[in-house]
């Protein structure tokens, strides 16, 4: 773990991306006690610019403030992103382990389903699902899972594949050993590395896809979020820029962080990165 | 077997293994449409505002929605077969031909766009690896980092604020300035004015994920033996990296130019509706808001169509670059 | 009086810091005269390759580089030159061909182009001149139709004509100097003596100085004039073949002979009567792709087994030989139920085990264990040694604490610091993995041990360990074994009886020696007189009595860093 933490911080832009992201959290987690009234509510005059009639980053239309829903967004924004992601690498590990391991008519079938999920543009199935579930929190996780985990899928299946022909998994069955032990105990913990990285990249993509919902106006309506802001913002983007444009700076600091981290994973990780620099 | 003989075949078989991909996704499609609480008959009666009870299922019996769900899918299928995808009652005309109208458009856009992103995000990947840890690699991967980190339809906006409302270069939305009446060079200058900011907003994200590929892939393939062999032959580095390491670097990025293309699709959405662009996206999202499912149907499927077509055209490039491709 | 053409003097190249040595290698001093092979040979981590890397200028710079002394070429120090004049020489005067020619050529360019590529950037010649140039090249090489060969892609070729055409690559311009880097240590053992002799033809053409590196001393013994020993990054000893070979005088070089396997085999323990498996009539089939629809019948099928029939008498170790693909390992595999058969039966005490269920087998996988080949494959990085040890005996249902005393037994026995117990395997060298491993395989108590080529991934001075270690345990624990290998030398001094596989047929049974003194059928007499350096009888007396010395109980062994596979592999 030490030694883990030794490479991590030989790459200063993870580092960096760390240091942003305990503070988005932390951001997020004092979000009740920085602002405590609700972020929708009328807070002063409307289209005040930043720093005027007491808003640090101005308010909109409505006269709701935007700092306020920035600080209260980021909280929709990481628990999204979080959850979808971890339910997208779990059905993905399901899917990929089963498929990698048994191969044959079992994976083909899996691979199939797989591949039709990886076909459908997934923003339009995103959109969809959301739609018919009707705008929820809920249904915003369940759409973000249900277009991420074939990635997971594929990768955990190419790590199963190649894993499960290592001499060590064989040694494994000339022992005795049941597939659910030898998958669970042997196999898997040899390729979470990989599955850390690109979970940890997924959350960041799963930020902008949330986003990108709420944009369009399909976010949970009750809750405030990042995307919300934008999209409400955008007809008054000629008089009032600020609306939208610092939401946006949040989105972008907010994943750029996460894409730092998840490659400073990779690089700390992935042994033979670490070799040829 | 020959060469071209196996590429042919290799094409068939991803031609012919689409065909089930297309139908398990109208399929879904047809089954998550139909979970939606509400049909389309509630929305018109809705908008009326006076529809009784009768005049709603008279309205049910004329589309065939009082039929048990199967009937209706099977009905759907065959129709599809044909190329009927059936009648936006929203429009008031048959969806395919809302489609193909809005079809160009976004064919345009999705056109410029691919080749705006791998185009220039080979040429950046290929200079940021050439140029290792130099100031232009370092330039370039904080470029590729912070565009592949923004959202879209942000990016979208913002361009709106610097080059169309502050600086005025470019116009805020829609596709042509219709009122103009521009005939000829004119008419296709004036949509190619429309079209920089929604192809620079979609192409970003991409043009960030190939640059950031390219360089990896470039770095990845420079460690190979074959490369220690080129120089143990003689050649010159140029000749190394313009003709050895780059065709084999190229082969990722080609396949990752594959993979994306349903995502660009699904950006589209987004674009098309910051920029007005009267393409497929925008269609799809009125449409969501009308509950107008068989054109949201239609569009679902054609986009997934595009992409399979998409996907075969870059097989085929791919069995051009590769010769390694088997057709098991 | 040859002319000399490379003279090496007081060479050292320094590693970036943080390496396990600072130099790669030190005071290195060589040369080679026009037609004279001269073997550079060390186990792995010498710096024989990076040696040679040096000559073409072809370091991984600036990490590794040349600190100090010359290669002189034709009176040019090569470590001085320009780039432009290096990259002259390069390719014409200097050629060199590597060990793996399938990642050594470009996989996406045809051999026609890569050979071309050598004239268009030496010298000037027309687009018809170089194409005839290069087919004339690929037919002097024993390509056969070497027109069509020019159109093909590396991944088309076997690996020996893959090696072949890097040759032909190399031998284009008529260079003065080839060096050759294990150049046939991935092929199999009758594409080697063809590439030897071929490289060797080619020489007396060209009368090209041959720089060679290998870790086969029975390749020395076939091609070279001169050898150079390495050791740790320093020539400890060099002279003229005989000399070495036959009257070697560093004590490295005396134990990396008396290391090497006699072809003279051993004697054969009187053989029981008693048969503890049976394999009748096996047959193993791998399917290929399918059809265009994705079902329909397969497109292409391997026979992988053909009527294969065994029998392994009781305290007997059987060896099964045979070069790649020739279904010993599938064999392995069948019998251990690794892979199922697709007809035949595997009898043990009467029981046709390749007939039972999964559930049924699982009890008899105490009678029947497995030694893997890849140390650094074959256990788990995640769980620590004592676990892997244990894991056998707790699966099949021992209290943990009395799988995990044995485990500590096993230890000690295959001659492994107690301290072991709690350690990963990465902390290992490819030697004590394998004896790990080999404590895995003795944790059930089996009765019958297969060990699917158990040294081929180690260095000579290791394996004859390992082949002590595995021959003592036989003894103690009175275990049946077979023996799969592509080396006859450790077959000989191995197994007790063997047999000789090819495309999945047992095509040879018998004694071992009966077999090595008078070989039947025709692929088994090509094996025999392909083992390279068979003719350097030296060798054989030196070489049982080092055996018998190093019979003595192996040395505990204390875990130390190990180096990772990857850096292993780097010379």
């Amino acid at each position: 773990m030490l030694a883990f933490w030794h490479r991590y911080k030989r790459n200063r832009s993870a580092v960096f991306g760390l240091v942003v992201i305990v503070l988005v959290v932390l951001m997020a987690a004092t979000a009740d006690f920085l602002y405590p009234f609700d972020p929708f509510r009328l807070a002063g005059k409307p289209l005040s610019a930043p720093g005027t009639n007491g808003f640090l980053l101005g308010s909109d239309s409505l006269g709701r403030d935007v700092a306020a829903g920035i600080v209260h967004g980021a909280k929709t924004s990481l628990l999204i992103g979080l959850i979808a992601t971890l339910v997208a690498v779990f059905i993905g590990i399901l899917f990929g382990a089963l498929s990698g391991y048994y191969g044959g008519q079992l994976d083909n079938m899996l691979m199939r389903i797989t591949e039709i999920f990886q076909t459908i543009p997934s923003f339009i199935f995103a959109i969809l699902l959301v739609a018919i579930l009707k705008p929820s929190i809920y249904s915003v996780v369940i759409a973000i899972s249900v277009v991420s985990w074939p990635g997971v899928a594929r990768l955990v299946r190419g790590e199963f594949l190649s894993l499960k022909s290592r001499e060590f998994v064989q040694a494994c069955h000339t022992l005795g050993m049941s597939d659910l032990r030898i998958m669970l105990r042997e196999i898997l913990p040899n390729c979470l590395s990989p599955i850390i990285v690109i979970g940890s990249l997924m959350v960041a993509t799963a930020i902008l896809i949330e986003s990108g919902l709420s944009f369009l106006g399909l976010g949970d309506p009750n809750i405030m979020s990042w995307g919300f802001q934008i999209g409400a913002g955008r007809t008054m983007l000629r008089s009032a820029w600020w609306v939208c444009t610092f939401p946006g700076v949040a989105i972008l600091i907010t994943v750029l962080a996460i894409n730092l981290v998840g490659e400073g994973l990779n690089d700390a990780l992935n042994p033979r990165l670490r070799e040829r620099n | 077997m020959t060469r071209s003989s196996k590429i042919f075949r290799f094409v068939l078989k991803r031609l012919l293994q689409g065909i089930p991909i297309i139908l398990a996704i109208v399929i879904i499609n047809f089954f998550l449409l139909n979970m939606a609480d509400g049909d389309a008959v509630d929305v018109l009666a809705g908008e009326a505002g006076s529809a009784t009870p009768e005049y709603m299922a008279e309205l049910r019996a004329k589309f065939g929605l009082d039929q048990p769900l199967p009937v209706q899918l099977l009905v759907y299928l065959k129709n599809v077969v044909v190329l009927d995808l059936g009648y936006s009652f929203r429009h008031d005309m048959p969806v395919s031909e809302l489609i193909v109208d809005r079809f160009w458009p976004t064919a345009l856009l999705m056109v410029s766009t691919i080749l705006l992103a791998v185009g220039f995000g080979i040429l950046l990947g290929l200079l940021a690896a050439m140029r290792l840890n130099t100031w232009k690699d370092a330039v370039i991967t904080v470029f590729a980092l912070i565009t592949y980190a923004t959202p879209l339809f942000w990016v979208g906006l913002m361009m709106i604020v610097v080059f169309s409302l502050n600086l005025g270069w470019f116009p805020t939305s829609g596709m042509e300035n219709v009122a103009a009446f521009y005939e000829g060079w004119d008419r296709v200058k004036d949509i190619a004015v429309h079209l920089v900011l929604p192809t620079i907003t979609l192409s970003l994200f991409y043009l960030a994920l190939y640059t950031r590929m390219m360089r990896a892939s470039m770095l990845e393939q420079y460690g190979q033996d074959y490369v220690i062999t080129a120089r143990a032959k003689g050649l010159t580095e140029r000749r190394i990296t313009f003709v050895h390491v780059l065709r084999n670097a190229l082969l990722p990025v080609v396949t990752m130019a594959g993979v994306q293309v349903g995502a660009l699709i699904g950006g589209s959405v987004i674009v098309e509706s910051v920029f007005a662009w009267p393409g497929l996206g925008m269609l799809a999202f009125e449409s969501l808001f009308a509950r107008d499912l068989n054109l949201l149907l239609g569009i679902f499927l054609l986009s997934s169509v595009l992409v399979i077509v998409v996907n075969l055209i870059v097989d085929i490039i791919y069995s051009l670059l590769d010769p390694r491709i088997e057709v098991s | 009086m040859k002319q000399k053409l490379l003279d090496i003097s007081d060479l050292y190249i320094e590693l970036p810091e943080g390496s396990d040595r600072q130099y790669a290698i030190q005071n290195v001093d060589l040369e080679l005269k026009q037609g004279e092979t001269l073997c550079v040979v060390g186990e792995s981590g010498s710096g024989k390759s990076l040696t040679a890397r040096a000559i073409m200028g072809l370091l991984p710079e600036p990490h590794v580089r040349v600190s100090n002394g010359e290669i002189i070429f034709n009176g040019e120090d090569i470590t001085k030159v320009s780039y432009e004049r290096l990259r002259d020489l390069r390719g014409s005067e200097i050629s060199m061909i590597f060990q793996e020619p399938m990642t050594a050529l470009n996989p996406v360019m045809s051999i026609g182009v890569q050979i071309d590529e050598i004239f268009r950037y030496h010298v000037s010649m027309s687009k018809a001149e170089r194409q005839k140039r290069a087919i004339e090249l690929l037919a002097d090489v024993n390509l056969p139709n070497p027109a069509q060969i020019m159109n093909t892609y590396p991944h088309e070729l076997s690996g020996g004509q893959r090696q072949r055409a890097m040759i032909a690559m190399a031998l284009a311009l008529k260079p003065q100097i080839l060096i050759a880097d294990e150049p046939t240590t991935a092929l199999d053992v009758t594409t080697q003596a063809q590439i030897l002799k071929l490289i060797k033809d080619m020489q007396t053409v060209y009368d090209t100085g041959v720089l060679f590196i290998t870790h086969d001393f029975g390749v020395v013994a076939d091609i070279a004039d001169r050898v150079a020993v390495m050791q740790h990054g320093i020539v400890v000893e060099s002279g003229t073949v005989k000399q070495v070979l036959n009257n070697p005088e560093h004590p490295y070089t005396k134990a990396l002979i008396s290391a090497v396997p006699s072809l003279t085999p051993r004697k054969a323990k009187t053989i029981s009567k008693e048969k503890v498996l049976e394999v009748k009539d096996v047959y193993k089939t791998f399917g290929g792709g399918r059809g265009l629809f994705g079902f329909g019948k397969p497109l292409r099928q391997v026979d992988a087994l053909k009527n294969v029939t065994l029998d392994l008498y009781n305290g007997e170790t059987l060896g099964v030989v045979g070069e790649s693909g020739s279904g010993k390992s599938t064999l392995a595999r069948c019998i251990i139920r690794l892979m199922d058969t697709d007809a035949g039966a595997i009898t043990i005490e009467g029981t046709q085990i390749n007939m039972l269920k999964r559930k049924a087998m699982r009890t008899w996988r105490n009678k029947i264990q497995m030694v893997f080949q890849d140390p650094f494959a074959s256990l788990n990085p995640r769980i620590r040694v004592g676990d892997i040890i244990a894991q056998g005996p707790i699966t099949q249902g021992v209290a943990r604490e009395d799988a995990l005393k044995r485990a500590r037994e096993l230890i000690s026995i295959v001659g492994l610091d107690d301290r072991s117990f709690d350690r990963y395997p990465h902390e290992f060298s490819g030697g004590q993995r394998q004896r790990i491993g080999i404590a895995r395989s003795l944790a059930l108590r089996p009765e019958i041990l297969i060990a699917d080529e158990p040294v081929s991934a180690l260095d000579v001075s290791i394996q004859s360990q390992i082949l002590d270690l595995l021959d003592d345990i036989r003894e103690q624990m009175k275990l049946s074994m077979i023996f799969i290998t592509h080396d006859l030398r450790v077959a000989a001094q191995v197994c007790d009886r063997m047999a000789v596989m090819q495309y999945g047929e047992v095509v040879e049974v018998g004694k071992t020696k009966d077999i090595f003194a008078n070989p039947q059928h025709n692929y088994t007499i090509d094996l025999l007189s392909a083992v390279p350096g068979k003719d350097w009888k030296g060798i054989s007396s030196a070489g049982s009595a080092g055996k018998a010395k190093s019979k003595a109980k192996p040395k505990s062994k204390s875990p130390s860093r190990s180096k990772s596979p990857s850096k292993s592999k780097m010379s």
